[in-house]
């Protein structure tokens, strides 16, 4: 397979950025959402920590304000929720097209993923951080090295979320129908990656088990770097976990996509 | 040979339910040891009934379907194997599908295909140009793809296959569904193409005047196999494919049997419609016209073009 070129990449991520900008008020009503949960979220965290006596795993009301802020920001940004984009072009046929050009499938759609988180980092993210930093406590971060790390671990985020949800879109080459599994898949990475509660909230045998799927690398890993959770070497090692699971889901969907395509039917006529 | 089909064969399996919770697993074959080849600059129409195995042999052409059995050449390529270098060399339309960017503008699209096929904008811009003017695209050049027209996006759709100047353009029902004006320009368009540039079609139709005007050469296929292999006058000589003309006169008359060249095939409401076949060959549907009107008074009429289905199926019946 043919490893797609910087031209095509920057194409393609700007397509997938200005397609979403498209659609303006889908944002606004997404921003107003995340928001109006952000503050449900929060009080519900504030309400632990305070029979908790203040604290909660390393959390104080300003951090939890942090947390509960950046992850509704973060939603749409690494697209917690349901995705199927790509097996609804399985479902439909659609797919052909996007095997008849001369650019690597998997490739091309991070390509275009990555565009779509940039467009939703200012559209999404912005806001609600933005709103919580003014109208609650917020813990800024201090420390140097998750201040430079930042940006890179939410792109990795991204990467991560894309390899994990690509993965199960393929499954619509063996099942056709995935709505089930996906909305399996959400409940299970919403709640693993610490996108409900943060995961040092976690009985330890449940953190465990978290810590060892990638979707701590999807949301916790970038969040914990704004609430001074992961600072210096930690900060750099669960980047370094994020880089692994990238790297390793996306080489096991090219494996599956391959798989996919050997034994590819293009439903349709 | 551009093209090289041998043997190719292609299986589904088919699941039915039987019964409550049994089903049952039947093997199809939609493409049944078909071969044939083309040479670089053929214009080859292939044609079909619905589900003869025309959508299947061009997902199997363009890579995107593994076949059963039988060997595949396109370019020199094989198409599973080297899918996206094919994909660089050869231009797809998919009639029923699309390869626009639904939410973004027209314009964006193209801009979008010159930088996957890494085409510096030197070669892209001029080639668009060019099927700008000829398909009278500029209009609606910024108008967001979901809100084309069939008609408009279908421009849009050819001119994206086209854009690379590949070798082969396939084109699965290029016309479905465009009204006659629109057909007419885009048939006008893939001439001009084709005279200009020398490129390869191949493209699917179920509409006769595609393939009057446009292919040199048709494959007919019925029930995975090559039927028929040759040019339309061979093929409708082969089945005899007829016009018909309805004639409804002013009053009831005897049947119509002594116009020169046609058949008598139908007379309905005591001789009030009556329908004449005649075969292009034979005369023309203004000397049947003026026969007629030499022996009734004419109230209205119309003449049915020989449908491609039609021709098919006679085909088959031999």
């Amino acid at each position: 397979m043919s490893v797609i070129a910087v031209g095509p990449a920057v194409a393609l991520a700007g397509a997938g950025y200005r397609r979403w900008a498209t659609y303006r008020q889908a944002a606004l009503a997404g921003v107003f959402v995340n928001t109006v949960f952000g503050v449900i979220k929060l009080s519900i965290l504030l309400g632990i920590a305070d029979s908790a006596g203040g604290t909660v795993a390393g959390y104080d009301a300003a951090s939890l304000s942090t947390y509960a802020w950046v992850s509704q920001g973060l939603i749409a940004v690494v697209m917690i929720f349901a995705w199927t984009e790509l097996a609804d072009r399985v479902r439909t046929g659609d797919i052909a097209v996007d095997l008849a050009r001369p650019v690597d499938l998997q490739l091309s759609w991070l390509a275009q993923d990555i565009g779509r988180a940039a467009w939703a980092l200012l559209s999404r993210a912005v806001v609600p951080i933005v709103f919580g930093a003014i109208f609650f406590g917020f813990y800024w971060p201090t420390d140097p090295t998750a201040i430079i790390l930042l940006p890179v671990s939410i792109l990795l985020a991204v990467c991560v979320s894309f390899a994990g949800r690509f993965m199960v879109n393929l499954t619509a080459f063996w099942l056709t129908e995935i709505r089930g599994l996906v909305l399996l898949y959400v409940l299970v990475a919403g709640l693993l990656g610490g996108h409900l509660v943060p995961v040092q909230l976690f009985p330890d045998w449940l953190q465990a088990a978290a810590y060892a799927t990638p979707f701590p690398a999807m949301v916790q890993f970038p969040i914990n770097l704004m609430t001074g959770q992961a600072t210096g070497l930690r900060a750099l090692g669960e980047v370094a976990v994020q880089v692994a699971w990238a790297v390793g889901l996306l080489l096991l969907g090219r494996l599956v996509l391959s798989r996919a395509t050997r034994k590819l039917v293009v439903q349709g006529g | 040979m551009i093209v090289e089909v041998t043997d190719l064969r292609r299986e589904f399996v088919v699941r039915r339910r039987a019964g409550r919770l049994r089903r049952t697993r039947d093997v199809v074959a939609a493409v049944d040891g078909v071969t044939f080849g083309i040479a670089p600059g053929e214009c080859v129409g292939y044609i079909g009934a619905n589900g003869a195995g025309k959508s299947t042999t061009i997902k199997m052409l363009t890579g995107i379907l593994v076949p059963t059995s039988g060997t595949v050449r396109v370019c020199g390529l094989e198409p599973v194997r080297d899918r996206t270098t094919l994909a660089r060399r050869i231009g797809v339309v998919f009639g029923q599908r699309s390869q626009l960017w639904w939410d973004l503008p027209l314009r964006d699209s193209f801009r979008l295909l010159g930088a996957i096929h890494r085409l510096p904008t030197s070669a892209w811009e001029p080639r668009l140009a060019e099927c700008v003017q000829l398909l009278e695209m500029e209009p609606f050049l910024d108008t967001p793809v979901r809100q084309l027209s069939l008609g408009q996006r279908m421009r849009g759709e050819v001119t994206a296959a086209l854009l690379h100047s590949p070798e082969l353009l396939v084109l699965d029902e290029p016309t479905i569904g465009l009204d006659l004006l629109s057909k007419e320009r885009l048939r006008a368009f893939l001439v001009r193409e084709r005279a200009e540039r020398g490129t390869t079609v191949l493209l699917t139709t179920h509409d006769l005047p595609d393939i009057e005007r446009l292919c040199d050469r048709i494959l007919v296929v019925d029930h995975g196999r090559v039927a028929f292999d040759g040019d339309l006058p061979g093929l409708v000589a082969r089945v005899g494919a007829e016009r018909v003309l309805v004639v409804d006169l002013a009053e009831p008359g005897p049947p119509l049997i002594d116009v020169p060249g046609t058949t008598l095939r139908a007379v309905e409401a005591d001789g009030l419609r009556q329908h004449l076949a005649f075969r292009k060959e034979d005369t023309t549907a203004a000397a049947v016209v003026a026969a007629v009107s030499a022996r009734v008074e004419l109230r209205d009429l119309a003449v049915h073009e020989p449908a491609i289905e039609d021709v098919v199926r006679r085909l088959y019946l031999e």
